[in-house]
């Protein structure tokens, strides 16, 4: 399934694009964190297990196993410094 | 009727906002409000290699999450009208480039009395803190750098029976 992740803070920064569009067959957020640590480079270290990294889908916060629908939008992000 | 959470990124004025909550209604004998402001120094994670432990802000961008950023405290707000008998909630949060001294967040709650609004605008910070998509960059002298969450932060939530998992 077809899923649009954006990035945010050092997350965005580590990275250096603040979104993507996958084709996954993972079927929960930690799933696709997973997949993406997967990948190596800055996204092995910026999505770490180990690290703080938030989750958001469609617009609500989320956690790991919260599952993915098909144009789904996620967000990967670190603790939120608000207020 | 008029919106209840702003994400913007100019300054707002409290009195204008406190009367534009109050609205004429008769029934708020109460109004609570908070304004976070800009300090110009931080909690350094120098800590005690630094003098003073702290280290100098020159300035301070937020970024935020649009879409999500009002939706999640539109939220927050629904729920305070659950938890306490209060009767307007307005939330105004900047982002972009700030200043120290510059207003950053503004929470503000009426009610027929004072009690149910100072609990109502403390819980909404505290909720705010540790669930709303915002993050701060710093530009200190030795540099940029993004501030950490405080496990204190999710403390104050928990007060309120919300598990915050942030920090």
């Amino acid at each position: 399934m077809k899923v649009h992740i954006r990035y945010f803070a050092s997350i965005r920064e580590s990275l250096e694009r603040d979104s993507e569009t996958v084709d996954t067959g993972v079927g929960t957020l930690g799933g696709l964190r997973d997949e993406l640590i997967g990948r190596g480079g800055a996204y092995a270290e910026c999505l770490a297990r180990g690290r703080a990294v938030r989750l958001a889908l469609n617009h609500v916060m989320a956690d790991e196993s919260t599952a993915l629908g098909e144009g789904a939008e996620v967000g990967f992000f670190p603790p939120v410094t608000g207020g | 009727m008029s919106a209840r959470v702003t994400i913007q990124t100019g300054d707002f004025d409290l009195s204008t906002e406190v009367a534009a909550l109050r609205q004429g209604d008769g029934r708020v004998g109460a109004v609570c409000s908070f304004v976070g402001t800009v300090r110009d120094r931080n909690h350094s994670p120098a800590g005690d290699s630094v003098p003073g432990g702290h280290e100098s802000v020159l300035s301070m961008e937020l970024e935020h999450y649009p879409g999500m950023t009002e939706q999640s405290i539109e939220a927050m707000i629904d729920e305070a009208f659950g938890r306490f008998d209060i009767l307007g909630a307005r939330v105004i949060h900047r982002v972009g480039v700030l200043q120290p001294l510059d207003q950053i967040v503004l929470v503000a709650v009426s009610s027929a009395h004072r009690g149910e609004s100072f609990q109502a605008c403390e819980f909404l910070m505290d909720y705010l803190k540790t669930q709303a998509p915002f993050w701060k960059k710093e530009q200190t002298p030795d540099g940029a750098r993004w501030v950490d969450a405080r496990v204190s932060d999710d403390a104050a939530l928990a007060r309120w029976g919300i598990r915050a998992s942030n920090a």
